[in-house]
């Protein structure tokens, strides 16, 4: 078959400039696959809790180093944000929510919220 | 060649079967982890600053076990259903999408059980 070179292609991605709407989606699905792969280190965790008190201590030195503490409060707000628009695609799944005017303003209410429970889990927890 | 039209070759296959059961679960799961995540960021800064002692008691509290145990299963189960679209959506070849897929559901099946005999084992103690 004979294809036609001119025909319109797709906007590329490096060149396409994402809606707000677009880019909250795809951060949706990437912070989903690092909590996933996150799991990783509740199991690690959960595990040292069960291994005794040595491991426990060994386990909070490690949380303690300042990486770790920044992967570790990177996975809590990736929580808070996944949580936070999960919650917005269950109101889509009931049929609810799509007026254009509210996506925008619904975006930055849910990156808002995030930050602010992050902030609260910083501060009372 | 093949002359039969895209309509022919799907009338009669049926539907997907087992897609509206995955998307729907995937949604049960998450409902379920709504509330069960803000247990579980209590129970893992306990983890991370807590005394031993405190933190296995915590755990050994029944509702705190159910919940710490409610999460992991959904936690697990849900990752596992959001990966797998994520390879459905991202990989092409059939062999390697469908090994990728097993390959998932089981890496996070056996994380799930690590996670939940950790529990066990912590409950015992406490």
């Amino acid at each position: 078959m004979a294809t036609n070179a001119d025909r319109p292609i797709s906007p590329h991605l490096q060149i396409y400039k994402l809606p707000l709407t677009g880019i909250i989606s795809i951060s949706h699905r990437m912070t989903g696959v690092l909590l996933s792969v996150g799991l990783l280190l509740f199991v690690f965790i959960v595990s040292a809790v069960s291994g005794g008190a040595d491991a426990y201590a060994a386990m909070q030195a490690v949380m303690q180093l300042w990486l770790i503490k920044l992967l570790y409060w990177g996975f809590i707000f990736a929580l808070f944000f996944h949580l936070c628009h999960g919650v917005r695609h269950l109101i889509w799944d009931a049929g609810q929510g799509f007026e254009r005017e509210t996506l925008d303003r619904y975006a930055l209410m849910e990156l808002k919220a995030s930050l602010v429970l992050t902030v609260l889990t910083l501060i009372i927890v | 060649m093949d002359f039969r039209t895209p309509l022919a070759k799907a009338c009669g296959l049926g539907s997907a079967k087992a897609g509206t059961s995955h998307w729907w679960m995937q949604r049960v799961s998450a409902a379920a982890l709504i509330p069960l995540s803000f247990r579980l960021i209590v129970f893992l800064d306990l983890c991370l600053t807590g005394p031993y002692q405190q933190t296995v008691g915590w755990l050994a509290v029944p509702f705190n076990t159910v919940c710490i145990i409610a999460w992991i299963v959904a936690a697990f189960y849900h990752a596992a259903l959001g990966l797998q679209v994520v390879i459905e959506d991202y990989v092409a070849a059939d062999g390697v999408k469908i090994v990728g897929v097993w390959a998932v559901n089981l890496a996070f099946g056996f994380m799930a059980l690590a996670a939940l005999i950790a529990v066990f084992r912590i409950i015992l103690i406490g």
